[in-house]
């Protein structure tokens, strides 16, 4: 479990110091209950600080309730949460120190943009020039200059969000929570400022937690990704590990594309698919003959120099093909796999230097390393 | 390893986490304590003290059902339940098939004048429901204007209560069906069209079901309206009774306050039937706009739109004279004998009734409705709305807010006066105070003005106290400088209408006047029953007049607030992205 390096420069509310020992925000075996649903059973782990976390997973899998209940605005049912070695499970929002955003960014609607970035400050008995100073500072963190007297209703969906970051900003929080933030937003813009967000983040260093339901945007802007479902959680890696060691299928299957085959263990790491004998390198210490799973991504599949002989290698039949852009994904059969078929990825330089095509017949390999074994059922 | 398996027993191990409270929600918890007694005070107090009364006799003994008895075995009583359904059935019926005519021709057809006709069709809203009385006794009376069009009929009676009250529950009824046929989705009539359907077919299909729900909640309203009106049937009424002049003859005339009690149950039963039966009917409807709807634009249909359009002219010349015949009647001298034109009818202070002073205590009290009822219905339903904690405690002032729609004002008032004038109660000071009227007028038009309120206050981002608690500013603060300015259209809406009512309603405030703080619309009574009827046509034309001024005078304030406040409602160009 990779820990972020930090390049805190002016985090107000964290403790200095370099290698973060102690955890900065520990959850500890919450349970939320809505009636008799259970929205989170018993979830722990630890941020620490200076890392951007992401809650990741289906919809209804409990990642909006855990920021809630962190914020303070939805009260856990039972368990623990500590920051900064402060036992916060049961205070009020306005006793935390947190700064938040929301899906909707929640602009006040009749107050300029300088008001909205400013709300928190005038609260504080800071006087007049110090404030300026500050919305100024933060006006040009994420790059608003001139944008000052306008209404959120005068602003692009982006820029809006920006002001909802700055708001959350303003008060320099310990913690940055964000929820959903850029789902309101166009494809193009989502992806510029999902680099924006990420690099802010790193300058200034704040612990922040960001819920999404897109893993696009979780494995590209997170230190650690908790992936979540029916309220537990199923993982929490980087995003290395979590896309190349899924823990169990749900994971598998949640973050990229996955082929997954019925297959029978034989012992000795070696698995049947069909009449195709495959090695999985020792994984999947599953007993003879028990029913598992055998998983591994399209793009994980070789065809270029595939010798005969080669270990996991065999003839398929190309059943269809489909243009994706940069890449073809390929169907693939073989009389050996029966009903299954598998699917891989091509780039077009592939398909043009070997030909490949529908109803031609293809020698492919299955990297050993990269095959999953999963119980059956999952 | 499912979420929904229950082993609860292991994850609470812990123990439950009971919230720490903060100042807000210290502050907030104490607002909903406060806002909940005083409405037990306002309306459940005086409600259960009007029902425990219909179970005593006159010495304040319980005596079981011994009042209802002697009801049901009083024909004279008795018979005006049946009175009351009666006529209600019938106004209800006149006043949905022309409120739908009326609605259907604003919204489905291409007629020119719409904006005119709308307007006139929403003007009997301003005037008290005593005034269609005093102009058909003008028309039809024993001395009427045109009396021989009822062919020998009695305006006093039936005939004169139906008229009367399809007039002044006309705009209730309009005002839903406007907004019901508003909503409807272009695309079904083109599906309806590309599929051959006849008109009459399309009608019955596709603008029927979709008007069903505005139709039933008008049908409600316009019979709760209708049964429970005391000014119609109070001036027009001869010697046909209904329930609502019952209560007002067993208090006033006979003192009987006990059989007083006993008719407002009564009258209360259709009311709260009426009103549960709405509501279930209500929680049945579903969205039927989704958002990709087509807005339906009618296209013109020479036929359809010029008889349409007589009948909107004919429409407006009913409701126009109405009141134009009691401004006239208000300038002549002496009818129809004197038939010079002049202000002698305006000279209040020489007439019984209470003089000009009724009509400035009648202006002073619909300035402290509208203020007073303002501050505390929006804050309350602030409260209910966006208020943290005490979920429970939320949805009974909820229900309390709502339950004043099913109390007929007769019955309210009456109420008041059981729980007010009580000398054990310590509120006994504001009886015969200039403060009870106030008070029993705002909880008399509590629900309306409630739902406008929380239906503003439902369109504002639910985030919005979220955000402020993380930057620590009080709620009441995010209250003051975000909540009310963006609901300010909302709030200058409750005021006026809390206004207009105040100036107008008699029902309730009849038995709560004191002499020396009488009201304008109770002086139209007074002057009416002792036989001053071209004065009591003055004073309800002053009502008008004022509530007519008012609301012309609130349409341009509010639009000069909203050009100066809300400016962050118009963008203007300038939304580059990224």
């Amino acid at each position: 479990m990779a820990i972020a390096q930090r390049e805190a420069v002016e985090n107000d509310g964290a403790t200095p110091g370099s290698a973060p020992a102690e955890p900065y925000l520990r959850i500890i075996g919450i349970t939320k209950m809505f009636g008799s649903f259970t929205a989170l059973r018993e979830v722990s782990f630890d941020i620490f600080e200076g890392e951007l976390i992401c809650f990741l997973g289906p919809s209804g899998c409990g990642k909006t309730t855990l920021l809630r209940a962190i914020a303070g605005l939805d009260l856990q049912t039972a368990g623990q949460i500590e920051q900064a070695g402060r036992d916060i499970s049961a205070l009020p929002p306005d006793q935390l120190d947190f700064g938040i955003v929301f899906q909707s960014y929640a602009l006040f609607p009749n107050l300029t943009i300088y008001k909205n970035i400013a709300y928190g400050l005038e609260n504080r008995h800071m006087n007049r020039a110090a404030i300026d100073e500050r919305v100024a500072e933060l006006i040009a963190l994420v790059g608003l200059e001139g944008e000052e007297r306008k209404y959120p209703a005068q602003l692009s969906g982006g820029q809006q969000q920006r002001v909802a970051l700055a708001r959350a900003l303003a008060t320099s929080p310990g913690l940055l929570l964000l929820d959903e933030p850029l789902s309101a937003l166009d494809a193009r813009v989502r992806i510029h400022l999902r680099h924006e967000i990420r690099e802010l983040q790193r300058r200034l260093g704040v612990t922040t937690v960001m819920v999404t339901h897109d893993q696009e945007e979780a494995l590209t802007m997170a230190d650690r990704i908790v992936v979540m479902n029916r309220g537990v959680i199923e993982q929490i890696g980087t995003p290395v590990e979590i896309y190349r060691e899924p823990a169990n299928a749900f994971v598998a299957d949640f973050i990229g594309t996955m082929n997954f085959l019925s297959a029978t263990a034989l012992g000795g790491g070696r698995v049947r698919v069909g009449e195709i004998e495959l090695d999985c390198a020792g994984r999947g210490t599953a007993g003879n003959n028990e029913v598992v799973t055998v998983s591994f991504r399209p793009e994980d599949v070789a065809v270029r120099g595939v010798e005969p002989g080669q270990a996991n290698s065999f003839e398929v039949r190309i059943e269809d093909i489909e243009f994706q852009g940069s890449f073809v994904r390929a169907r693939l059969g073989q009389d050996g796999l029966g009903d299954q078929t598998l699917f891989a990825d091509f780039s077009i330089n592939v398909v043009r230097d070997l030909g490949i095509a529908p109803e031609t017949t293809l020698r492919i390999a299955l990297p050993p390393g990269r095959i999953h074994i999963f119980p059956a059922g999952q | 390893m499912t979420a929904t398996t229950p082993t609860d027993s292991v994850a609470l191990a812990g123990g439950r986490i009971r919230p720490k409270l903060g100042r807000d929600d210290w502050l907030m918890r104490g607002a909903m304590v406060l806002v909940s007694v005083a409405l037990f005070v306002v309306l459940v107090l005086p409600l259960y003290s009007m029902l425990s009364k219909s179970f005593e006799d006159h010495d304040g003994n319980f005596i079981g059902l011994a009042n209802y008895a002697e009801y049901v075995d009083t024909p004279a009583l008795f018979y005006s339940i049946q009175n009351s359904l009666t006529i209600s059935v019938v106004a209800t019926v006149i006043v949905i098939t022309l409120a739908f005519l009326g609605a259907y021709a604003l919204t489905r057809t291409c007629i020119p004048f719409k904006s005119v006709f709308k307007t006139v069709a929403l003007v009997p809203i301003l005037a008290p429901s005593l005034l269609p009385a005093i102009s058909l006794i003008y028309l039809f009376g024993n001395q009427g204007m045109i009396k021989g069009a009822l062919m020998g009929n009695s305006i006093y009676g039936p005939i004169g209560i139906v008229i009367g009250a399809s007039f002044w529950t006309f705009p209730h009824a309009m005002i839903i069906m406007t907004t019901a046929l508003s909503i409807a989705d272009g695309r079904l009539y083109e599906a309806a069209a590309a599929l051959g359907t006849s008109k009459m077919r399309t009608f019955f299909t596709v603008t029927l079901p979709g008007a069903k729900y505005g139709i039933i909640s008008a049908i409600f309203v316009v019979f709760t309206l209708v049964i429970t009106d005391f000014g119609v049937p109070k001036v027009i009424g001869g010697q046909y009774n209904v329930l609502a002049t019952d209560i007002y003859k067993q208090v006033i005339g006979q003192q009987n306050f006990e059989m007083g009690a006993v008719v407002s149950v009564v009258l209360l039963i259709p009311a709260v039937l009426a009103f549960v039966v709405d509501r279930i009917v209500q929680r049945k409807q579903v969205a039927l706009l989704t958002a990709r709807a087509v807005p339906y634009e009618p296209k013109p249909d020479k036929l359809r739109d010029g008889l349409m359009l007589g009948f909107c002219i004919l429409l407006s010349v009913f409701i126009l004279g109405i009141l134009g015949v009691a401004a006239y009647a208000s300038f002549v001298a002496f009818w129809p004998y004197n038939l010079s034109l002049g202000f002698s009818n305006y000279q209040f202070d020489i007439m019984d009734g209470g003089g000009w002073d009724a009509y400035y205590n009648s202006i002073r009290m619909a300035i402290y409705t509208a203020v007073i009822g303002t501050v505390f219905i929006f804050f309350t339903a602030y409260l209910v709305e966006k208020g943290r904690g005490f979920d429970r405690g939320r949805t009974i002032i909820h229900f309390l807010a709502i339950l004043p729609l099913a109390v007929p004002g007769m019955v309210l008032g009456l109420s008041y006066i059981f729980f007010f004038n009580h000398p054990d109660n310590p509120l006994n000071f504001i009886y015969g105070t200039m403060a009870i009227l106030v008070l029993c007028t705002v909880a008399h038009f509590y629900t309306v003005s409630h739902l406008t309120a929380v239906t503003a206050l439902k369109q504002m981002d639910a985030e919005f106290e979220s955000v402020s608690a993380s930057l620590k500013v009080p709620f009441y603060r995010t209250f003051t400088r975000v909540t009310v300015p963006v609901c300010l259209p909302a709030i200058l809406d409750i005021s006026i209408y809390l206004f207009v009512n105040a100036m107008t309603t008699v029902s309730a405030v009849v038995f709560l006047y004191s002499t020396d703080a009488t009201l304008a619309s109770v002086a139209v009574l007074n002057m009416d029953d002792a036989g001053d009827i071209a004065p009591a046509a003055a004073m309800a034309m002053m009502i008008v007049y004022t509530a007519a001024a008012v609301r012309l005078l609130h349409g341009l304030m509010t639009r000069g607030i909203l050009r100066r406040t809300q400016a962050w409602r118009y963008r203007d160009s300038n939304s580059d992205e990224s």
